[in-house]
Protein backbone atom coordinates (compact mmCIF):
# COMPACT_ATOMS: atom_id res chain seq x y z
CA UNK A 1 0.00 0.00 0.00
CA UNK A 2 2.69 2.41 1.05
CA UNK A 3 4.82 1.56 -1.96
CA UNK A 4 1.81 2.11 -4.24
CA UNK A 5 1.40 5.56 -2.70
CA UNK A 6 5.07 6.32 -3.22
CA UNK A 7 4.88 5.10 -6.82
CA UNK A 8 1.80 7.25 -7.42
CA UNK A 9 3.48 10.29 -5.89
CA UNK A 10 6.47 9.70 -8.12
CA UNK A 11 4.16 9.41 -11.14
CA UNK A 12 2.43 12.65 -10.20
CA UNK A 13 5.78 14.41 -9.83
CA UNK A 14 6.91 13.09 -13.17
CA UNK A 15 3.74 13.28 -15.27
CA UNK A 16 1.08 14.96 -13.14
CA UNK A 17 1.57 18.32 -14.83
CA UNK A 18 1.26 16.82 -18.30
CA UNK A 19 -1.94 14.97 -17.39
CA UNK A 20 -3.48 17.95 -15.61
CA UNK A 21 -2.87 20.28 -18.56
CA UNK A 22 -3.94 17.73 -21.17
CA UNK A 23 -7.16 16.85 -19.36
CA UNK A 24 -7.91 20.53 -18.75
CA UNK A 25 -7.39 21.23 -22.46
CA UNK A 26 -9.85 18.45 -23.27
CA UNK A 27 -12.63 19.75 -20.99
CA UNK A 28 -14.40 21.60 -23.84
CA UNK A 29 -14.61 18.25 -25.64
CA UNK A 30 -15.98 16.46 -22.55
CA UNK A 31 -18.45 19.29 -22.04
CA UNK A 32 -19.69 19.02 -25.63
CA UNK A 33 -19.98 15.22 -25.40
CA UNK A 34 -21.88 15.48 -22.15
CA UNK A 35 -24.26 18.05 -23.61
CA UNK A 36 -24.72 15.92 -26.73
CA UNK A 37 -25.43 12.81 -24.64
CA UNK A 38 -28.08 14.65 -22.63
CA UNK A 39 -29.59 16.03 -25.85
CA UNK A 40 -28.82 19.60 -24.83
CA UNK A 41 -26.69 21.14 -27.57
CA UNK A 42 -28.96 24.19 -27.69
CA UNK A 43 -31.45 25.40 -30.28
CA UNK A 44 -28.83 25.32 -33.02
CA UNK A 45 -26.40 22.42 -32.29
CA UNK A 46 -24.32 23.23 -35.39
CA UNK A 47 -23.72 26.71 -34.00
CA UNK A 48 -22.96 25.42 -30.50
CA UNK A 49 -20.39 22.91 -31.76
CA UNK A 50 -18.96 25.55 -34.07
CA UNK A 51 -18.51 28.08 -31.26
CA UNK A 52 -17.04 25.67 -28.72
CA UNK A 53 -14.59 23.91 -31.05
CA UNK A 54 -13.45 27.12 -32.73
CA UNK A 55 -12.64 28.87 -29.47
CA UNK A 56 -11.09 25.73 -27.95
CA UNK A 57 -8.81 25.33 -30.99
CA UNK A 58 -7.54 28.90 -30.73
CA UNK A 59 -7.05 28.85 -26.98
CA UNK A 60 -5.16 25.52 -27.11
CA UNK A 61 -3.02 26.90 -29.95
CA UNK A 62 -2.19 30.05 -27.98
CA UNK A 63 -1.38 28.02 -24.86
CA UNK A 64 1.01 25.87 -26.89
CA UNK A 65 2.58 29.08 -28.24
CA UNK A 66 3.01 30.32 -24.66
CA UNK A 67 5.12 27.31 -23.64
CA UNK A 68 8.42 28.42 -25.14
CA UNK A 69 8.38 31.97 -23.71
CA UNK A 70 7.31 30.56 -20.34
CA UNK A 71 10.38 28.37 -20.39
CA UNK A 72 12.95 30.80 -21.77
CA UNK A 73 11.78 33.94 -19.98
CA UNK A 74 10.35 32.75 -16.74
CA UNK A 75 12.37 29.59 -16.35
CA UNK A 76 9.23 27.50 -16.24
CA UNK A 77 10.71 24.63 -18.18
CA UNK A 78 7.92 22.19 -17.42
CA UNK A 79 5.80 24.11 -19.90
CA UNK A 80 7.83 22.52 -22.68
CA UNK A 81 6.49 19.09 -21.73
CA UNK A 82 2.95 20.10 -22.75
CA UNK A 83 3.76 22.12 -25.88
CA UNK A 84 3.25 19.25 -28.29
CA UNK A 85 0.17 17.93 -26.51
CA UNK A 86 -1.47 21.39 -26.60
CA UNK A 87 -0.58 21.81 -30.26
CA UNK A 88 -2.12 18.46 -31.17
CA UNK A 89 -5.22 19.23 -29.12
CA UNK A 90 -5.55 22.54 -30.99
CA UNK A 91 -5.36 20.61 -34.27
CA UNK A 92 -7.92 18.11 -32.97
CA UNK A 93 -10.41 20.92 -32.14
CA UNK A 94 -9.73 22.55 -35.51
CA UNK A 95 -10.54 19.21 -37.18
CA UNK A 96 -13.83 18.93 -35.26
CA UNK A 97 -14.60 22.54 -36.21
CA UNK A 98 -13.99 21.72 -39.88
CA UNK A 99 -15.94 18.44 -39.77
CA UNK A 100 -18.90 20.22 -38.17
CA UNK A 101 -18.80 22.84 -40.93
CA UNK A 102 -18.41 20.37 -43.79
CA UNK A 103 -20.72 17.66 -42.42
CA UNK A 104 -23.40 19.06 -40.17
CA UNK A 105 -23.59 22.61 -41.53
CA UNK A 106 -23.10 22.00 -45.27
CA UNK A 107 -24.28 18.36 -45.33
CA UNK A 108 -21.15 17.27 -47.29
CA UNK A 109 -22.44 19.23 -50.28
CA UNK A 110 -19.05 19.93 -51.87
CA UNK A 111 -20.42 22.08 -54.68
CA UNK A 112 -22.17 24.31 -52.14
CA UNK A 113 -19.09 24.43 -49.90
CA UNK A 114 -16.95 25.67 -52.77
CA UNK A 115 -19.44 28.09 -54.32
CA UNK A 116 -21.30 29.30 -51.25
CA UNK A 117 -18.50 29.24 -48.69
CA UNK A 118 -14.94 29.08 -50.00
CA UNK A 119 -15.44 31.44 -52.91
CA UNK A 120 -17.77 33.94 -51.29
CA UNK A 121 -16.87 34.00 -47.61
CA UNK A 122 -13.34 35.34 -47.08
CA UNK A 123 -13.38 34.17 -43.47
CA UNK A 124 -13.94 30.59 -44.62
CA UNK A 125 -10.93 30.91 -46.89
CA UNK A 126 -8.81 32.21 -43.99
CA UNK A 127 -9.98 29.40 -41.71
CA UNK A 128 -9.36 26.75 -44.36
CA UNK A 129 -5.83 28.04 -44.96
CA UNK A 130 -5.14 28.01 -41.22
CA UNK A 131 -6.23 24.37 -41.09
CA UNK A 132 -4.13 23.45 -44.13
CA UNK A 133 -1.07 24.99 -42.45
CA UNK A 134 -1.69 23.11 -39.20
CA UNK A 135 -2.04 19.77 -41.00
CA UNK A 136 1.67 19.21 -41.85
CA UNK A 137 2.62 20.44 -38.37
CA UNK A 138 0.41 17.83 -36.74
CA UNK A 139 1.76 15.12 -39.07
CA UNK A 140 5.39 15.99 -38.32
CA UNK A 141 4.93 16.35 -34.57
CA UNK A 142 6.56 12.98 -33.79
CA UNK A 143 10.15 12.49 -32.62
CA UNK A 144 10.86 10.52 -35.78
CA UNK A 145 9.92 13.42 -38.04
CA UNK A 146 11.80 15.84 -35.81
CA UNK A 147 14.95 13.77 -36.33
CA UNK A 148 14.35 13.27 -40.03
CA UNK A 149 13.76 16.98 -40.72
CA UNK A 150 16.54 18.23 -38.43
CA UNK A 151 16.94 22.00 -38.73
CA UNK A 152 14.13 22.18 -41.26
CA UNK A 153 11.66 20.99 -38.58
CA UNK A 154 11.95 24.24 -36.68
CA UNK A 155 11.56 26.28 -39.84
CA UNK A 156 8.52 24.26 -40.90
CA UNK A 157 6.90 24.64 -37.50
CA UNK A 158 7.21 28.40 -37.65
CA UNK A 159 4.14 28.12 -39.93
CA UNK A 160 2.16 27.96 -36.70
CA UNK A 161 2.51 31.76 -36.41
CA UNK A 162 0.87 32.21 -39.81
CA UNK A 163 -1.83 29.68 -38.91
CA UNK A 164 -2.52 31.56 -35.67
CA UNK A 165 -2.81 34.87 -37.49
CA UNK A 166 -5.14 33.35 -40.10
CA UNK A 167 -7.28 31.86 -37.33
CA UNK A 168 -7.65 35.29 -35.70
CA UNK A 169 -8.55 36.79 -39.09
CA UNK A 170 -11.07 33.98 -39.62
CA UNK A 171 -12.68 34.80 -36.27
CA UNK A 172 -12.61 38.57 -36.86
CA UNK A 173 -14.04 38.50 -40.39
CA UNK A 174 -17.16 36.59 -39.45
CA UNK A 175 -17.95 38.80 -36.43
CA UNK A 176 -20.48 41.61 -36.56
CA UNK A 177 -19.26 45.02 -35.45
CA UNK A 178 -20.63 44.77 -31.87
CA UNK A 179 -19.00 41.36 -31.44
CA UNK A 180 -15.52 42.25 -32.67
CA UNK A 181 -14.15 42.76 -29.17
CA UNK A 182 -13.70 39.02 -28.72
CA UNK A 183 -11.57 38.31 -31.81
CA UNK A 184 -9.69 41.54 -30.98
CA UNK A 185 -8.73 40.05 -27.62
CA UNK A 186 -7.54 36.88 -29.36
CA UNK A 187 -5.58 39.05 -31.77
CA UNK A 188 -3.97 40.96 -28.91
CA UNK A 189 -2.98 37.70 -27.17
CA UNK A 190 -1.45 36.32 -30.36
CA UNK A 191 0.41 39.60 -30.97
CA UNK A 192 1.84 39.42 -27.47
CA UNK A 193 2.97 35.82 -28.03
CA UNK A 194 4.61 36.86 -31.32
CA UNK A 195 6.20 40.06 -30.00
CA UNK A 196 8.04 38.24 -27.20
CA UNK A 197 9.63 36.10 -29.93
CA UNK A 198 11.26 39.07 -31.67
CA UNK A 199 14.97 38.46 -30.92
CA UNK A 200 15.70 41.91 -29.46
CA UNK A 201 12.66 41.90 -27.21
CA UNK A 202 13.25 38.29 -26.23
CA UNK A 203 16.80 39.07 -25.21
CA UNK A 204 15.95 42.11 -23.13
CA UNK A 205 13.13 40.23 -21.39
CA UNK A 206 15.35 37.18 -20.83
CA UNK A 207 18.14 39.22 -19.21
CA UNK A 208 15.72 40.67 -16.76
CA UNK A 209 14.26 37.29 -16.04
CA UNK A 210 17.66 35.62 -15.59
CA UNK A 211 18.39 38.38 -13.12
CA UNK A 212 15.09 37.62 -11.45
CA UNK A 213 15.94 33.93 -11.30
CA UNK A 214 19.30 34.74 -9.71
CA UNK A 215 17.66 37.04 -7.20
CA UNK A 216 15.09 34.41 -6.38
CA UNK A 217 17.79 31.79 -5.95
CA UNK A 218 19.74 34.10 -3.60
CA UNK A 219 16.58 34.81 -1.64
CA UNK A 220 15.93 31.13 -1.50
CA UNK A 221 19.38 30.41 -0.12
CA UNK A 222 19.09 32.97 2.64
CA UNK A 223 15.65 31.74 3.48
CA UNK A 224 16.51 28.03 3.58
CA UNK A 225 18.53 27.96 6.87
CA UNK A 226 15.61 29.27 8.83
CA UNK A 227 13.53 26.31 7.60
CA UNK B 1 -35.37 70.08 -43.77
CA UNK B 2 -33.70 70.37 -40.40
CA UNK B 3 -35.23 68.08 -37.84
CA UNK B 4 -35.27 68.98 -34.18
CA UNK B 5 -35.27 66.06 -31.82
CA UNK B 6 -36.97 66.45 -28.43
CA UNK B 7 -33.61 66.03 -26.71
CA UNK B 8 -32.44 69.27 -28.37
CA UNK B 9 -35.35 71.29 -27.07
CA UNK B 10 -35.38 69.82 -23.58
CA UNK B 11 -32.26 69.53 -21.43
CA UNK B 12 -31.41 65.86 -21.13
CA UNK B 13 -31.90 65.52 -17.38
CA UNK B 14 -35.37 67.06 -17.56
CA UNK B 15 -36.17 64.84 -20.51
CA UNK B 16 -35.01 61.74 -18.65
CA UNK B 17 -36.88 62.72 -15.50
CA UNK B 18 -39.98 63.23 -17.52
CA UNK B 19 -39.54 59.78 -18.95
CA UNK B 20 -39.13 58.37 -15.44
CA UNK B 21 -42.18 60.27 -14.24
CA UNK B 22 -44.20 58.97 -17.14
CA UNK B 23 -43.06 55.43 -16.43
CA UNK B 24 -44.04 55.80 -12.77
CA UNK B 25 -47.35 57.38 -13.71
CA UNK B 26 -47.93 54.58 -16.17
CA UNK B 27 -47.19 51.99 -13.51
CA UNK B 28 -49.54 53.74 -11.07
CA UNK B 29 -52.34 53.88 -13.62
CA UNK B 30 -51.64 50.26 -14.52
CA UNK B 31 -51.84 49.15 -10.92
CA UNK B 32 -55.06 51.09 -10.43
CA UNK B 33 -56.48 49.44 -13.51
CA UNK B 34 -55.41 46.06 -12.20
CA UNK B 35 -56.94 46.82 -8.82
CA UNK B 36 -60.15 47.91 -10.51
CA UNK B 37 -60.30 44.63 -12.37
CA UNK B 38 -59.86 42.45 -9.32
CA UNK B 39 -62.82 41.73 -7.11
CA UNK B 40 -60.71 41.79 -3.94
CA UNK B 41 -60.96 44.98 -1.88
CA UNK B 42 -58.09 47.47 -1.98
CA UNK B 43 -56.26 46.93 1.27
CA UNK B 44 -53.10 48.91 0.77
CA UNK B 45 -51.87 46.52 -1.89
CA UNK B 46 -52.17 49.13 -4.57
CA UNK B 47 -49.67 51.40 -2.87
CA UNK B 48 -46.97 48.77 -2.62
CA UNK B 49 -47.16 47.69 -6.25
CA UNK B 50 -45.57 50.91 -7.49
CA UNK B 51 -42.64 50.65 -5.10
CA UNK B 52 -42.15 46.93 -5.57
CA UNK B 53 -39.90 45.67 -8.31
CA UNK B 54 -41.83 44.66 -11.41
CA UNK B 55 -42.84 41.00 -11.47
CA UNK B 56 -40.26 38.62 -12.88
CA UNK B 57 -42.38 37.78 -15.90
CA UNK B 58 -45.28 39.72 -17.36
CA UNK B 59 -48.61 38.35 -16.28
CA UNK B 60 -51.46 38.94 -18.69
CA UNK B 61 -54.91 38.15 -17.51
CA UNK B 62 -56.59 35.87 -20.01
CA UNK B 63 -59.82 37.90 -19.96
CA UNK B 64 -57.97 40.96 -21.32
CA UNK B 65 -56.64 39.03 -24.25
CA UNK B 66 -58.35 38.47 -27.59
CA UNK B 67 -59.16 34.82 -28.37
CA UNK B 68 -56.22 34.56 -30.81
CA UNK B 69 -53.79 35.23 -27.93
CA UNK B 70 -55.61 33.59 -25.03
CA UNK B 71 -54.36 30.01 -25.37
CA UNK B 72 -52.84 28.40 -22.30
CA UNK B 73 -50.56 26.18 -24.34
CA UNK B 74 -48.72 26.99 -27.60
CA UNK B 75 -51.32 26.59 -30.33
CA UNK B 76 -51.14 27.01 -34.09
CA UNK B 77 -53.79 26.65 -36.78
CA UNK B 78 -51.51 24.61 -39.05
CA UNK B 79 -48.30 22.67 -38.64
CA UNK B 80 -46.69 23.76 -41.92
CA UNK B 81 -46.11 26.88 -44.00
CA UNK B 82 -47.51 27.19 -47.53
CA UNK B 83 -44.35 25.58 -48.94
CA UNK B 84 -44.93 22.48 -46.83
CA UNK B 85 -42.17 23.07 -44.28
CA UNK B 86 -42.94 22.34 -40.63
CA UNK B 87 -43.23 25.10 -38.01
CA UNK B 88 -40.33 25.54 -35.67
CA UNK B 89 -41.00 24.55 -32.09
CA UNK B 90 -42.11 27.15 -29.55
CA UNK B 91 -38.94 26.44 -27.53
CA UNK B 92 -36.69 26.98 -30.55
CA UNK B 93 -38.33 30.27 -31.47
CA UNK B 94 -38.19 31.60 -27.91
CA UNK B 95 -34.62 30.53 -27.12
CA UNK B 96 -32.74 31.73 -30.19
CA UNK B 97 -33.20 35.47 -30.49
CA UNK B 98 -31.21 38.36 -31.82
CA UNK B 99 -32.20 41.16 -29.46
CA UNK B 100 -29.04 43.09 -28.64
CA UNK B 101 -30.94 45.21 -26.11
CA UNK B 102 -30.63 42.17 -23.84
CA UNK B 103 -27.61 40.23 -25.06
CA UNK B 104 -25.60 39.57 -28.19
CA UNK B 105 -25.78 35.85 -27.35
CA UNK B 106 -28.88 34.46 -29.05
CA UNK B 107 -29.39 31.80 -26.41
CA UNK B 108 -28.92 34.19 -23.47
CA UNK B 109 -31.55 36.71 -24.58
CA UNK B 110 -34.46 34.73 -23.09
CA UNK B 111 -32.83 34.74 -19.64
CA UNK B 112 -31.81 38.42 -19.77
CA UNK B 113 -35.27 39.43 -21.02
CA UNK B 114 -37.10 37.72 -18.14
CA UNK B 115 -36.69 40.87 -16.02
CA UNK B 116 -38.31 43.09 -18.64
CA UNK B 117 -41.87 44.17 -17.83
CA UNK B 118 -43.61 45.45 -20.95
CA UNK B 119 -46.97 46.27 -19.35
CA UNK B 120 -48.51 48.80 -19.40
CA UNK B 121 -47.50 49.73 -22.95
CA UNK B 122 -48.39 52.48 -25.34
CA UNK B 123 -47.56 53.00 -28.99
CA UNK B 124 -47.42 56.51 -30.40
CA UNK B 125 -48.32 57.03 -34.05
CA UNK B 126 -47.01 60.40 -35.12
CA UNK B 127 -45.30 62.46 -37.81
CA UNK B 128 -46.88 63.26 -41.17
CA UNK B 129 -50.38 62.05 -40.32
CA UNK B 130 -53.72 63.83 -40.10
CA UNK B 131 -54.72 61.87 -37.03
CA UNK B 132 -51.79 61.27 -34.67
CA UNK B 133 -52.64 59.08 -31.68
CA UNK B 134 -51.30 57.14 -28.73
CA UNK B 135 -52.82 53.72 -28.25
CA UNK B 136 -52.62 51.28 -25.35
CA UNK B 137 -51.71 47.68 -26.10
CA UNK B 138 -55.05 46.51 -24.67
CA UNK B 139 -56.84 48.82 -27.11
CA UNK B 140 -54.70 47.48 -29.94
CA UNK B 141 -55.94 43.98 -29.07
CA UNK B 142 -59.54 45.23 -29.12
CA UNK B 143 -59.44 47.52 -32.12
CA UNK B 144 -57.55 45.30 -34.58
CA UNK B 145 -58.59 41.72 -35.22
CA UNK B 146 -55.66 39.51 -34.23
CA UNK B 147 -55.07 36.76 -36.76
CA UNK B 148 -52.49 34.04 -37.32
CA UNK B 149 -49.83 34.42 -40.02
CA UNK B 150 -47.35 31.61 -40.64
CA UNK B 151 -44.20 33.23 -42.02
CA UNK B 152 -40.63 32.22 -42.69
CA UNK B 153 -38.06 34.36 -40.88
CA UNK B 154 -34.66 34.60 -42.55
CA UNK B 155 -31.88 36.10 -40.44
CA UNK B 156 -29.07 37.97 -42.16
CA UNK B 157 -26.77 35.50 -40.34
CA UNK B 158 -28.09 32.81 -42.75
CA UNK B 159 -30.37 30.80 -40.47
CA UNK B 160 -34.13 30.63 -40.70
CA UNK B 161 -37.30 29.49 -38.94
CA UNK B 162 -41.02 29.08 -39.68
CA UNK B 163 -43.07 31.01 -37.12
CA UNK B 164 -46.84 31.14 -36.50
CA UNK B 165 -47.22 34.82 -35.62
CA UNK B 166 -50.39 36.41 -34.34
CA UNK B 167 -50.95 40.01 -35.34
CA UNK B 168 -52.65 42.39 -37.72
CA UNK B 169 -51.73 44.31 -40.86
CA UNK B 170 -49.68 47.44 -40.16
CA UNK B 171 -51.79 49.03 -42.90
CA UNK B 172 -54.88 49.02 -40.62
CA UNK B 173 -53.09 51.08 -37.99
CA UNK B 174 -51.59 53.44 -40.56
CA UNK B 175 -54.99 53.99 -42.19
CA UNK B 176 -56.36 55.04 -38.80
CA UNK B 177 -53.59 57.62 -38.56
CA UNK B 178 -54.37 58.83 -42.09
CA UNK B 179 -50.93 59.58 -43.57
CA UNK B 180 -50.52 62.97 -45.25
CA UNK B 181 -49.63 62.96 -48.92
CA UNK B 182 -46.08 64.11 -48.09
CA UNK B 183 -45.45 60.94 -46.05
CA UNK B 184 -43.10 58.60 -47.93
CA UNK B 185 -41.54 56.49 -45.20
CA UNK B 186 -42.39 54.95 -41.84
CA UNK B 187 -39.90 55.05 -38.99
CA UNK B 188 -40.11 52.67 -36.02
CA UNK B 189 -38.43 53.07 -32.65
CA UNK B 190 -37.85 50.44 -29.94
CA UNK B 191 -38.40 51.27 -26.28
CA UNK B 192 -35.40 52.76 -24.45
CA UNK B 193 -35.13 51.30 -20.95
CA UNK B 194 -31.48 50.83 -20.04
CA UNK B 195 -32.48 49.92 -16.47
CA UNK B 196 -34.28 46.85 -17.76
CA UNK B 197 -32.28 46.26 -20.93
CA UNK B 198 -28.68 45.44 -20.14
CA UNK B 199 -27.51 45.76 -23.73
CA UNK B 200 -28.68 49.38 -23.88
CA UNK B 201 -26.20 50.22 -21.11
CA UNK B 202 -23.44 49.08 -23.45
CA UNK B 203 -22.07 50.87 -26.43
CA UNK B 204 -22.71 48.08 -28.94
CA UNK B 205 -25.21 49.88 -31.17
CA UNK B 206 -26.81 53.31 -31.20
CA UNK B 207 -29.84 53.16 -28.89
CA UNK B 208 -32.76 53.16 -29.16
CA UNK B 209 -32.98 50.76 -32.09
CA UNK B 210 -34.61 52.27 -35.16
CA UNK B 211 -35.94 50.78 -38.34
CA UNK B 212 -37.79 52.02 -41.37
CA UNK B 213 -39.90 51.01 -44.35
CA UNK B 214 -41.01 52.74 -47.49
CA UNK B 215 -44.72 53.61 -47.13
CA UNK B 216 -45.77 51.13 -49.83
CA UNK B 217 -43.80 48.36 -48.07
CA UNK B 218 -45.44 49.33 -44.78
CA UNK B 219 -48.91 49.25 -46.37
CA UNK B 220 -48.30 45.86 -48.01
CA UNK B 221 -50.78 43.23 -46.72
CA UNK B 222 -47.93 40.86 -45.74
CA UNK B 223 -46.46 43.44 -43.36
CA UNK B 224 -47.87 42.91 -39.88
CA UNK B 225 -47.51 44.16 -36.36
CA UNK B 226 -47.21 40.97 -34.33
CA UNK B 227 -48.57 40.79 -30.78
CA UNK B 228 -48.21 37.07 -30.28
CA UNK B 229 -47.00 33.74 -31.48
CA UNK B 230 -48.36 30.19 -31.18
CA UNK B 231 -51.60 31.63 -29.83
CA UNK B 232 -49.96 33.40 -26.88
CA UNK B 233 -48.75 36.96 -26.33
CA UNK B 234 -45.18 37.60 -27.51
CA UNK B 235 -42.48 36.62 -25.05
CA UNK B 236 -40.13 39.41 -23.98
CA UNK B 237 -37.26 37.96 -26.01
CA UNK B 238 -39.39 38.18 -29.17
CA UNK B 239 -40.13 41.87 -28.70
CA UNK B 240 -43.15 42.00 -26.39
CA UNK B 241 -45.70 43.34 -26.50
CA UNK B 242 -45.68 44.44 -30.15
CA UNK B 243 -43.18 44.15 -32.99
CA UNK B 244 -42.94 44.45 -36.72
CA UNK B 245 -42.79 41.39 -39.00
CA UNK B 246 -41.78 41.90 -42.65
CA UNK B 247 -41.29 38.34 -43.90
CA UNK B 248 -39.49 39.14 -47.17
CA UNK B 249 -36.75 41.15 -45.44
CA UNK B 250 -33.88 40.03 -43.21
CA UNK B 251 -34.89 39.61 -39.59
CA UNK B 252 -33.22 42.78 -38.32
CA UNK B 253 -35.80 44.87 -40.20
CA UNK B 254 -38.55 43.38 -38.01
CA UNK B 255 -38.00 45.76 -35.10
CA UNK B 256 -39.09 44.65 -31.62
CA UNK B 257 -40.88 46.26 -28.65
CA UNK B 258 -42.09 49.27 -30.65
CA UNK B 259 -43.06 52.52 -28.89
CA UNK B 260 -43.07 54.98 -31.79
CA UNK B 261 -44.28 54.79 -35.36
CA UNK B 262 -43.54 58.00 -37.23
CA UNK B 263 -44.38 58.87 -40.82
CA UNK B 264 -41.68 60.88 -42.52
CA UNK B 265 -40.85 62.44 -45.84
CA UNK B 266 -37.15 61.52 -45.75
CA UNK B 267 -35.77 57.99 -45.63
CA UNK B 268 -35.19 57.38 -41.91
CA UNK B 269 -31.80 56.31 -40.59
CA UNK B 270 -31.83 52.69 -39.45
CA UNK B 271 -29.64 51.29 -36.68
CA UNK B 272 -27.71 48.66 -38.62
CA UNK B 273 -27.18 50.73 -41.74
CA UNK B 274 -25.82 53.47 -39.46
CA UNK B 275 -23.50 51.01 -37.68
CA UNK B 276 -22.18 49.40 -40.89
CA UNK B 277 -23.48 51.22 -44.01
CA UNK B 278 -21.62 49.06 -46.52
CA UNK B 279 -22.96 45.85 -44.95
CA UNK B 280 -26.58 46.66 -44.18
CA UNK B 281 -28.79 48.77 -46.37
CA UNK B 282 -32.19 50.34 -45.89
CA UNK B 283 -34.04 47.74 -47.95
CA UNK B 284 -32.41 44.51 -46.66
CA UNK B 285 -34.64 42.33 -48.83
CA UNK B 286 -33.84 38.62 -48.61
CA UNK B 287 -31.95 38.06 -51.85
CA UNK B 288 -29.79 35.01 -52.61
CA UNK B 289 -28.07 36.85 -55.48
CA UNK B 290 -26.82 39.80 -53.44
CA UNK B 291 -24.19 38.76 -50.93
CA UNK B 292 -23.34 40.37 -47.64
CA UNK B 293 -19.83 41.79 -48.12
CA UNK B 294 -18.42 39.10 -45.85
CA UNK B 295 -20.59 36.10 -46.66
CA UNK B 296 -22.88 34.60 -49.27
CA UNK B 297 -26.63 34.83 -48.82
CA UNK B 298 -27.34 32.01 -51.29
CA UNK B 299 -28.05 29.36 -48.66
CA UNK B 300 -29.40 29.13 -45.15
CA UNK B 301 -29.72 26.64 -42.33
CA UNK B 302 -33.26 26.01 -41.13
CA UNK B 303 -33.16 25.73 -37.34
CA UNK B 304 -33.91 22.11 -36.45
CA UNK B 305 -32.37 20.78 -39.66
CA UNK B 306 -28.88 19.70 -40.61
CA UNK B 307 -27.40 20.71 -43.92
CA UNK B 308 -28.47 23.76 -45.90
CA UNK B 309 -31.30 24.81 -48.13
CA UNK B 310 -31.19 27.40 -50.89
CA UNK B 311 -32.39 30.86 -49.90
CA UNK B 312 -35.43 31.94 -51.92
CA UNK B 313 -35.82 35.30 -53.62
CA UNK B 314 -37.69 37.64 -51.24
CA UNK B 315 -37.69 34.69 -48.81
CA UNK B 316 -40.26 32.91 -50.98
CA UNK B 317 -42.65 35.87 -51.17
CA UNK B 318 -41.51 37.13 -54.60
CA UNK B 319 -44.93 36.66 -56.16
CA UNK B 320 -46.47 38.94 -53.56
CA UNK B 321 -43.81 41.63 -53.24
CA UNK B 322 -41.51 41.71 -56.28
CA UNK B 323 -43.60 44.47 -57.91
CA UNK B 324 -42.59 46.87 -55.12
CA UNK B 325 -39.03 46.88 -56.47
CA UNK B 326 -39.64 46.89 -60.22
CA UNK B 327 -36.98 48.84 -62.05
CA UNK B 328 -34.79 49.11 -58.96
CA UNK B 329 -31.18 47.91 -58.92
CA UNK B 330 -31.34 45.56 -55.94
CA UNK B 331 -27.57 45.20 -55.93
CA UNK B 332 -27.25 48.90 -55.22
CA UNK B 333 -30.36 49.11 -53.02
CA UNK B 334 -29.32 46.26 -50.71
Amino acid sequence: MKSACIAFAAFLRREGFWWAVTLAALTPLFWLLWRAASGDLGVDPVNTINNVTGRAAMIALFLSLACTPLSTMFGFHRALTVRKSLGLIAFFYASLHLLNFVGLDYGLNLELIVRDALLSKPYILAGSLAFLLLLPLALTSTRGWMRRLGKRWKRLHRLVYVAGALAVLHFLWQAKAPERWEPMIYGALLSLLLVVRIPRIRRSLSIRSTQAVKNAARANRTWQPSE
Amino acid sequence: MVKISPSEITPEHVYLNRRKFMAAAGAAVGSLALAACSAAPLTGRGATIVEDKPPAAPVRRAENLPPALAHAEPTAGADRDELGDPLNKFEEITNYNNFYEFSTNKEAVAVEAAKFNPYPWQVEVTGLVNNPFVIDIDDIYKRYTQEERIYRLRCVEAWSMVIPWVGFPLASLLKDADPKSAAKYVKFVTVYRPEEMRGQRMNILEWPYQEGLRLDEAMHPLTILATGMYGKPLTNQQGAPIRLVVPWKYGFKSIKSIVTIELTEEMPATTWSTAAPHEYGFYANVNPTVDHPRWSQASERRIGELGRRPTLMFNGYAEEVAYLYEGMDLRRNY
